[in-house]
């Protein structure tokens, strides 16, 4: 197995994004598929994958407990329950900041490979230290990022810093869409992100209310059979990282009846 | 730049276009130089100096010429966008075979 575990980061350069809502909601939706996955917490000063897959309460040992071997890699790692494909390794006290360096990262990741196809790496928010370490971890990338200037911006930074580590694929996953504001021009377009950014993009994820729902369960939104649209694009997200073709639609031009016709007249280049 | 029916109507009517173009307007901008990784300062007196060497051959109309970074997919460029009001009279440099 261990030649074909594939070592993905999830990152976007800008916080609050929803880069630990997309790798848990990942994890759980890969766990499903029968994937052996594990998600990693490599955000070791303001940690929070524990508390969105729910596991908060059931960490006794973390990455750091492994590193130094007070204990085996088994007894970090914590088994999602209802996704027993699934398990989290925690990141450790945020004072391992000071001495973690790109090379412990590789220790714990090489640890993993022998028990899991896929290793989601969740990065911290930056461009310092914290991100380099994630990034000496992982082969590929998923660049989280949502419609405004800011996150683009940041984005962009994160991805010249992906290309010039060698990191790929890198692909995009939008999120945040409202479509209704994409419709009338208020928001930036899917494929002026895209342009902007010129990478492949992974997945579409609409603003949907329910994913403050499930954060504050601590309830995946893709655990438990939720049909609500963030879930159902998180679901194709997983599917499209193995591999499957799924198309992606473009929630602004998906809209029915007069005013959405009207929209699109409105919005059609005229020279 | 393209125009949208959206756009024409806007302008017609004096209303402030779309945020999402302005949005996009800005941000190329800033990537650019982002990318580039230029100061500023440094830029500014490229700007100066690519101006000045082309003044020498040809007279400029500085009202209306701009030197920028652009870019696209991820490759940025340095463009110049120079009027010229009239080329200038100079000799050619005297070559050796001439002389």
């Amino acid at each position: 197995m261990s030649a074909q575990t594939r070592y993905i980061l999830i990152c976007s350069g800008k916080g609050g994004v929803g880069k630990t809502t997309l790798t848990a909601n990942l994890g759980i939706a890969l766990a499903k598929q029968g994937v052996k996955t594990a998600v990693l917490d490599a955000d070791f000063g303001l940690r929070n994958l524990d508390l969105l897959l729910g596991l908060e309460n059931r960490i006794v040992y973390t990455a750091q407990d492994v590193l130094s071997e007070s204990c085996r890699l088994e007894q970090a790692l914590v088994k999602h329950k209802q996704e027993p494909n699934l398990a989290l390794l925690p990141a450790g006290n945020p004072r391992m900041l000071e001495w973690l360096k790109p090379d412990d990262m590789k220790r714990i990741t090489a640890l993993l490979a022998d028990l899991f196809d896929v290793v989601l790496i969740d990065c911290p928010a930056g461009i310092e230290d914290g991100f380099k370490n994630a990034v000496a971890a992982a082969q590929e990338a998923i660049v989280v990022t949502t419609p405004e200037v800011s996150a683009v911006r940041d984005a962009d930074r994160v991805i010249g810093l992906l290309n010039s580590e060698g990191i790929k694929p890198i692909q995009l996953v939008l999120n945040r869409v409202r479509p209704k504001m994409m419709a009338s021009q208020e928001m930036l377009g899917v494929s002026d992100v895209t342009d902007i950014l010129a990478l492949p993009l992974l997945g579409l994820v609409v603003e949907d209310e329910q994913v403050i729902v499930s954060t504050n369960r601590g309830e995946p939104l893709t655990l438990n059979g939720s049909a609500s649209p963030a879930a159902l694009a998180y679901h194709n997200v997983a599917r499209r990282l193995q591999g499957e073709d799924i198309p992606l639609i473009d929630p602004s031009k998906e809209r029915q009846g007069f005013r959405a016709k009207l929209s699109r007249l409105m919005n059609t280049k005229i020279f | 730049m393209a125009m949208t029916l959206r756009d024409a109507i806007n302008k017609l009517l004096g209303r402030q276009s779309p945020s999402a173009s302005t949005a996009r307007q800005r941000l190329q901008l800033v990537l650019a130089h982002d990318r580039s990784d230029l100061n500023p300062e440094l830029l500014h007196q490229m700007r100066l100096e690519i101006l000045e060497v082309v003044s020498r051959y040809v007279e400029l109309d500085f009202e209306e010429g701009d030197v920028s970074l652009a870019t696209e997919d991820r490759v940025t460029a340095l463009v110049a966008n120079l009027p010229i009001k009239r080329a200038r009279d100079i000799p050619l440099p005297a070559t050796p075979a001439q002389a």
